[in-house]
């Protein structure tokens, strides 16, 4: 079972036969290692709650967690346009805030149609599970709409000239958030004054079950076939359309996915503040979200989300020191970028079921390596 | 010998600026085809046009009885006609065996395996290298990939762009006998090239180009001893 999967792509197949030149090199077999990953997640989730419930961390420890859960999908989802794909867009806040209405004019909307309250969602009952999970797809979905509307155009363009012009279109997405009202003639974004009354559906529960869903499936279409398809266009663009990639596709398939998971950040955004305003979503948001991909450095999906529970418990850490904190801020970034210029991880990925594998194999580090390891660049499980 | 490629009185721009002028010319199947020129000539061009990655202005590309004018680029990998880019340009982060993994993209994974073996015969330092990132290669080492990487989609016609480019003469040499061991195996090959003494004496027949027109064209070893190109392209 565990050979012929192995044999079933040419690159993977190439690896184990190097490994078997020097005696058979032990592997694990996928459903262990999709079994050490649930059994990982599992006990982060189960920690997290008892923690909560046994009062070991506060109301407002928890709402800091659920917007660390928030940031991180927000850079991960960005990591897919600008570490995978290697474009530099700046307009995630627009596709969040664009995620967040929809989700929450949606929700707001169908609750009197189900005879729902505020309450229901606080108490957790079946139906609201379901509205919710709807609610969030709908946010991602108007994202990624607009993820389409905006990366066709803008896929044209490349590096600076890509960054401007998606800085633009989420301002107009936030001008338009502002003054639809008046234009349309009935409350739709409540304007300047915000969209208010939506309902505190956000928890630390489906914010962790969303950052796991999203990582893993980022990281299996990062994967598959199109994932390769996608970081070959990164490294080579024109070589990747000698080889018969479809890059226009491709490229504007990685953006609207991108959008996509913004949206559905977005979505708990609403629901974890419960007032969704346009002047957030302004162009420093998509700064700041960027600022945490490149930090962590761009292709890796475990700096994206060091940096982005670093970042966002930072400024709230330093909340004793008021107006210092930025500055602490600002010279974290200085010094990493100084020091560590391709992001904290740089491209590296970690996997926990390779270090298994190494032990297995006895193959530790500080044995001597004498090619670079495929493993340590890719994206691995 | 069947026509594999013809163009017909073909004309590229880049903007004002026009890079070939209404050439035209054949290659039969299993013919080795030379274009050779100097810097600017629109060789490349020429290449990039065929492969898709160029539009052209006007005229005709038919690839075994069908118009290549207008298909994009992904489809042509698609109808067996293989571009090696101009510079080496291999996937720098990926490994020597991702990288020929994404030059079968388009074809299935089985038959994808049975190719690498080939290649791998052909070019047996990548097999040796096959987990290194491609960018830690060195140049000649970059080429071979890119060629084996052409390869991988298993074309009727490969074009080759400038492979000698920037490589020590013993390389130039060895890749030169690969391209002729493919030759031998029943490869169609365009060879774009600036190193006119060596394509030419691989070639089966060559086009010189000048400034966007064919100047020249017939057997590649009557070629290589005209005086007119020995006077511009062979020094002396």
């Amino acid at each position: 079972m565990d050979t012929q999967n192995a044999d079933a792509r040419p690159v993977i197949s190439a690896r184990a036969s190097s490994a078997s030149a020097s005696g058979t090199r032990k592997t694990l077999p996928m459903p262990v290692r999709y079994a050490i990953n649930a059994v990982l997640v599992l006990i982060f989730l189960v920690v997290g709650e008892l923690m909560i419930d046994g009062g070991v961390i506060t109301r407002y420890q928890s709402t800091v967690l659920e917007q660390v859960g928030i940031y991180i999908i927000l850079a991960v989802s960005l990591n897919i346009a600008t570490g995978y794909l290697g474009q530099l867009p700046l307009g995630h806040a627009g596709f969040m805030s664009v995620g967040g209405y929809g989700c929450a004019i949606f929700l707001t909307r169908m609750m009197p149609v189900l005879g729902l309250t505020a309450r229901d969602f606080v108490t957790g009952s079946p139906v609201c599970v379901f509205l919710l999970i709807g609610g969030l797809l709908v946010g991602g979905v108007c994202a990624a709409i607009c993820g389409i509307i905006i990366g066709i155009p803008a896929l044209r363009l490349k590096g600076d000239y890509l960054a401007i012009i998606t800085l633009a279109f989420s301002e107009i997405i936030r001008v338009v958030m502002l003054n639809i009202d008046a234009v349309v003639g009935f409350k739709l974004t409540g304007g300047a004054a915000g969209l208010t009354g939506i309902p505190g559906y956000t928890n630390f529960l489906n914010v962790f079950i969303t950052v796991v869903v999203v990582c893993f499936l980022i990281h299996t279409m990062m994967k598959s076939r199109h994932g390769r398809a996608i970081l070959a266009i990164r490294d080579n663009e024109i070589a990747a359309e000698a080889s018969g990639v479809n890059t226009t596709y491709y490229k504007t398939l990685a953006f609207v996915v991108s959008a996509f998971f913004a949206g559905v950040a977005g979505g708990l955004y609403a629901g974890c503040i419960g007032v969704m305003q346009p002047a957030v979503f302004g162009f420093m948001k998509s700064i700041e979200i960027l600022v945490m991909v490149v930090l962590g450095g761009m292709g890796s999906m475990l700096g994206s989300v060091i940096s982005a529970t670093f970042l966002t418990i930072l400024p709230e850490a330093l909340r004793a020191f008021s107006e210092y904190r930025m500055i602490v801020y600002a010279v974290v970034l200085i010094l990493v970028m100084i020091f560590r210029p391709q992001g904290l991880l740089g491209s590296y990925d970690f996997s926990l079921s390779r270090i298994i594998e190494r032990v297995m194999n006895r193959d530790f580090p500080w044995k001597k390596k004498q090619t670079v390891r495929a493993e340590e660049v890719s994206a691995d499980a | 010998m069947a026509t594999m490629l013809s163009v017909q009185d073909l004309h590229v721009s880049y903007g004002a600026i026009k890079a070939v002028q209404g050439i035209s010319f054949t290659i039969n199947e299993g013919e080795i085809v030379t274009l050779i020129g100097a810097n600017g000539a629109g060789k490349s061009t020429t290449l990039n046009t065929i492969a898709g990655l160029l539009k052209p202005e006007s005229g005709s590309i038919e690839f075994l009885g069908e118009s290549l004018v207008g298909v994009q680029a992904h489809r042509i990998v698609e109808r067996g006609i293989a571009l090696c880019p101009e510079g080496r340009r291999v996937f720098m982060q990926m490994t020597v065996a991702e990288n020929l993994d994404m030059g079968g993209y388009t074809r299935k994974e089985s038959e994808n395996r049975e190719e690498l073996a080939r290649i791998y015969d052909h070019f047996p330092r990548l097999k040796e290298r096959r987990n290194q990132i491609a960018g830690t290669l060195s140049g000649g080492e970059q080429q071979m990939l890119a060629m084996g990487r052409a390869l991988m989609s298993k074309p009727r016609l490969l074009m080759l762009d400038e492979p000698s480019m920037g490589l020590a003469p013993i390389l130039v040499q060895e890749i030169f006998e690969i391209i002729k061991a493919l030759h031998e195996q029943g490869t169609t090959i365009l060879l774009v090239e600036q190193n006119a003494q060596m394509a030419l004496s691989i070639a089966d027949r060559a086009y010189v180009l000048e400034t966007g027109t064919i100047s020249m064209s017939g057997e590649a070893r009557a070629l290589l001893n005209d005086d007119r190109v020995r006077k511009a392209y062979l020094g002396g």
